[in-house]
């Protein structure tokens, strides 16, 4: 202890202090994030699909993103993003993006299955990252009241109760889920594209995830069960309603109920 | 008849209907009252069937409130759902939501009833609302007509009640959110919102009491007092007679329309059922608030799309609009050891309490500029009063622009536009959008009166293009016939009151007051026509058409 206070002025005692925070921090964040690492079932690529990736990559994306996804000051680095966003982007035709604005648009797909997993296979060989979900996960099949639960919970505030989506800042906006397959809606949750926030297994776990693609599959496929469901915005579009439509034909009889017959 | 009937030997009806009929008539005195009834008259007008839409949706909601308060229980004592919508299976809830949810699917025509009462209480509001701004725009509120006024913006209030009252009810996550924002309105109030809120929850929000004490409020104490208030407010309809629109033979003295019996009886009566058919096809074809979507009461998770119902929409737009620390200033201050949230204080209280003041003092303010106290059975056209037409649209601007701020996420997502840039819009909107409309309103209103004006001195403008024998080229103006001419200068116009001393002689400062408004109401009138100035303008149209061709169509 003796030696310890006496080198504690040392000139090099705050390297030394800075060094060993700066490790013990790293430390644990990596071991934090790995253990929070969204693990799905990893799809196997071959050398051939990682290859072909790379060149889709360097003719399609590496403009914005870099030569070897290592990113410029048009877009991030996709190191480690994994597959699944890989996935997400472009196969709903987020990527390539057609312009910058608030937040990439959903637009019909630029590349087929094949490609999208080539390029997938390729960001994936960078760097670790959330893989592709199984179908197990995606399918439905979990508990859809404990799904939505956890939907009313986690995503209603941006996507609305009904999923009908909701406004962000600025222009953004969190979209409508009818119609984004399970797979998709996974990897959203898993590596949070635009600006969604992520959800990690250690949020959400897989089981979840599966619960709450479950959940809106079904009220999906149930539908409104009382009527046109006037796009499940909520007040604002049932006061719409009755005021133009409601009030409109009201009128309309009124009028015919005080005309003469001239 | 019935009083001195007993002298007469007794008649004796010759059916058995008409001994009945005869037998009650004889007791109640009821052909007395239908004679007195029938022969009401009420003047034809659409625009006068808005109250009698208020009215049959109020019928409607006590009908179909009746049928849901059947099967609902106001409890909050927590409960599994057990009923057949899976999505919610087994979730834990209040018993009022599985109640609610139980209503929507489990009991038969449940649901149908449910989107009927919800519906109908949202035309309620409505048709309350267009009644009223019918009412202020022809001026119907004038004297004797000031207190049903009163009366009837009391039951615009009671309406917002009965609907917030209910909204709440289901207990569900919307309900919930925005019963929340209610209580943070109530604890906003300095130095007593905390006490009144506890009492009002039963202690800290969300409790366990306030579902069924607003069921109480809900199905006993509002709607009693709506019903009240309607009767107050027919009771004066039937004392005051009913206001009708200017025209030939209609004057302040009289009424001209169509008796009530039979054929308005009738077509009062058709009209309910057509309400009630307007409102059963939207119940049936439209979803309204369904509760299953926005699962059980959570204080924790808000769901984008939460708004209130429409007509508590302004002040949740108010509350939108607010911000929270403007030019630097933070609203939200800590005095004497209290904080004082004066970002939530004022936008709920204030743009509030200034229309509804403003509601209901109007008949009086303008009683006061215009000294006319007069009774006033003819209705003003809004043109003719630019000023308070003027005023009215103000007002009516400034409510939308609160209105359509509560639909600013909306708004952002459906015309693509940034949350943000809403916002300040409609920050900006929300002080000058009723000055630009007040003054476009009563720019609009003088240039038709003058157009009224030159229409009513030189006729119609009939297109046809004559040369004169000198080569001149006029157009022909066709002269109107004297209905039409009347409904164009047989208006009042009121004028400037300059300020008069009082009995001591001397000009108070009130006075003083009174006569700049009264200025700034009139100054820029527009008269109506007189009768020497048509006789100078039809003379001058005369000859000079006469001198054209030897007029044939344009003498009069």
């Amino acid at each position: 202890m003796k030696a310890l206070s006496q080198k504690r002025r040392h000139p090099l005692a705050a390297i030394a202090l800075l060094l060993m925070g700066l490790l013990v921090t790293g430390g644990l964040y990596a071991a934090a994030t790995s253990m929070n690492e969204a693990k799905a079932s990893t799809t196997t690529a071959s050398a051939s699909d990682v290859e072909e990736g790379g060149k889709l990559f360097a003719a399609n994306c590496a403009t914005c993103h870099g030569m070897g996804a290592s990113g410029s000051k048009d877009g991030p680095s996709l190191v480690g993003v994994g597959a699944a966003a890989v996935d997400f982007q472009v196969g709903t035709g987020r990527m390539p993006m057609q312009m910058n604005g608030p937040q990439a648009m959903k637009k019909p797909v630029q590349f087929n299955e094949q490609q999208t997993s080539q390029l997938a296979a390729y960001v994936a060989s960078l760097g670790a990252g959330p893989a592709i979900p199984a179908d197990d996960l995606t399918n439905g099949g979990g508990d859809a009241a404990k799904g939505g639960e956890l939907f009313r919970t986690n995503c209603a505030m941006c996507h609305n109760a009904a999923a009908a989506g909701g406004a962000l800042t600025q222009g953004k906006f969190a979209p409508a889920l009818a119609d984004v397959t399970g797979k998709h809606i996974y990897e959203a949750m898993a590596t949070g594209p635009q600006n969604m926030p992520v959800f990690n297994d250690a949020n959400i776990s897989p089981e979840g995830k599966k619960d709450i693609i479950t959940f809106l599959k079904q009220i999906e496929t149930t539908g409104s069960p009382g009527g046109a469901d006037l796009g499940s915005l909520g007040p604002v579009a049932e006061g719409l309603f009755v005021w133009v439509a409601g009030l409109g034909v009201i009128i309309a009889f009124t009028i015919w109920l005080t005309s003469r017959t001239s | 008849m019935s009083a001195t009937s007993t002298a007469e030997p007794a008649f004796v009806a010759k059916t058995k209907a008409g001994r009945f009929t005869d037998f009650v008539d004889s007791r109640v005195g009821g052909s007395g009252i239908l004679r007195e009834f029938g022969r009401k008259v009420f003047p034809d007008h659409w625009s006068f069937m808005f109250g009698e839409v208020a009215l049959y949706s109020f019928v409607i909601l006590l009908l179909s409130g009746t049928f849901l308060t059947f099967f609902f229980d106001p409890s909050m004592a927590e409960t599994h759902y057990d009923g057949s919508y899976t999505p919610l299976k087994g979730v834990e809830m209040s018993v009022a939501y599985s109640s609610s949810l139980n209503i929507s699917f489990d009991i038969r025509g449940g649901l149908f009833m449910r989107q009927v009462h919800h519906w109908a209480a949202l035309l309620f509001v409505a048709s309350v609302a267009v009644h009223m701004l019918r009412v202020f725009f022809t001026g119907a509120f004038r004297r004797p007509r000031e207190m049903n006024w009163v009366v009837g913006s009391v039951l615009l209030i009671l309406a917002m009640a009965a609907g917030f009252t209910g909204y709440s009810l289901p207990d569900d996550l919307l309900s919930g959110n925005g019963l929340r924002i209610i209580d943070g309105v109530i604890k906003s109030i300095p130095v007593i919102g905390t006490y009144i809120s506890f009492f009002l929850f039963g202690g800290e929000f969300p409790g366990t009491a306030i579902i069924s004490r607003l069921y109480t409020l809900h199905i006993l104490l509002v709607p009693a007092m709506i019903l009240l208030m309607i009767v107050l407010h027919l009771f004066m309809v039937v004392i005051h007679k009913h206001t009708q629109y200017p025209g030939p033979g209609r004057n302040d003295n009289n009424v001209v329309g169509y008796p009530l019996g039979p054929v308005y009886a009738a077509k009062a009566g058709g009209f309910f059922f057509i309400v009630f058919g307007v409102l059963a096809l939207m119940a049936a074809f439209f979803t309204i608030n369904p509760i299953w979507n926005y699962g059980p009461y959570d204080p924790s998770p808000v769901s984008a799309g939460t708004q209130p119902d429409w007509y508590i929409g302004f002040v949740d737009g108010a509350l939108r609009l607010m911000p929270g620390n403007p030019f630097g200033w933070h609203v939200e201050q800590v005095w004497f050891g209290h904080v004082f949230t004066f970002n939530v204080l004022l936008p709920a209280l204030v743009p509030a309490g200034i229309l509804f003041t403003v509601m209901f003092t109007y008949p009086w303010i303008e009683r006061w500029v215009t000294k006319d106290d007069r009774e006033h059975h003819v209705l003003d056209r809004p043109r003719n009063a630019p000023t308070r037409t003027a005023i009215g649209v103000a007002g009516f601007v400034w409510y939308c622009v609160m209105w359509a701020a509560a639909g600013s996420d909306l708004i952002a997502t459906h015309f693509h536009v940034s949350l943000n840039d809403v916002t300040y819009w409609l920050r900006a909107l929300f002080f000058i959008g009723p000055i630009i409309g007040f003054i476009v309103t009563k720019r609009v209103a003088l240039a038709l009166q003058r157009k009224d004006r030159e229409i009513a001195l030189h006729g119609r403008e009939t297109g046809r293009i004559v040369r004169l024998p000198h080569g001149e080229f006029i157009e022909v103006h066709a002269p109107l016939d004297e209905y039409k001419r009347y409904k164009l200068v047989g208006f009042e116009s009121p004028q400037v009151i300059p300020a008069q001393p009082n009995e001591h002689g001397v000009v108070t400062r009130k006075e003083k007051r009174r006569a700049f408004l009264s200025r700034w109401f009139f100054e820029d009138r527009v008269a109506p026509a007189t009768p020497a100035e048509l006789e100078a303008a039809h003379g001058h149209g005369h000859e000079a058409v006469e001198a054209a061709e030897g007029s044939k169509s344009l003498t009069h």
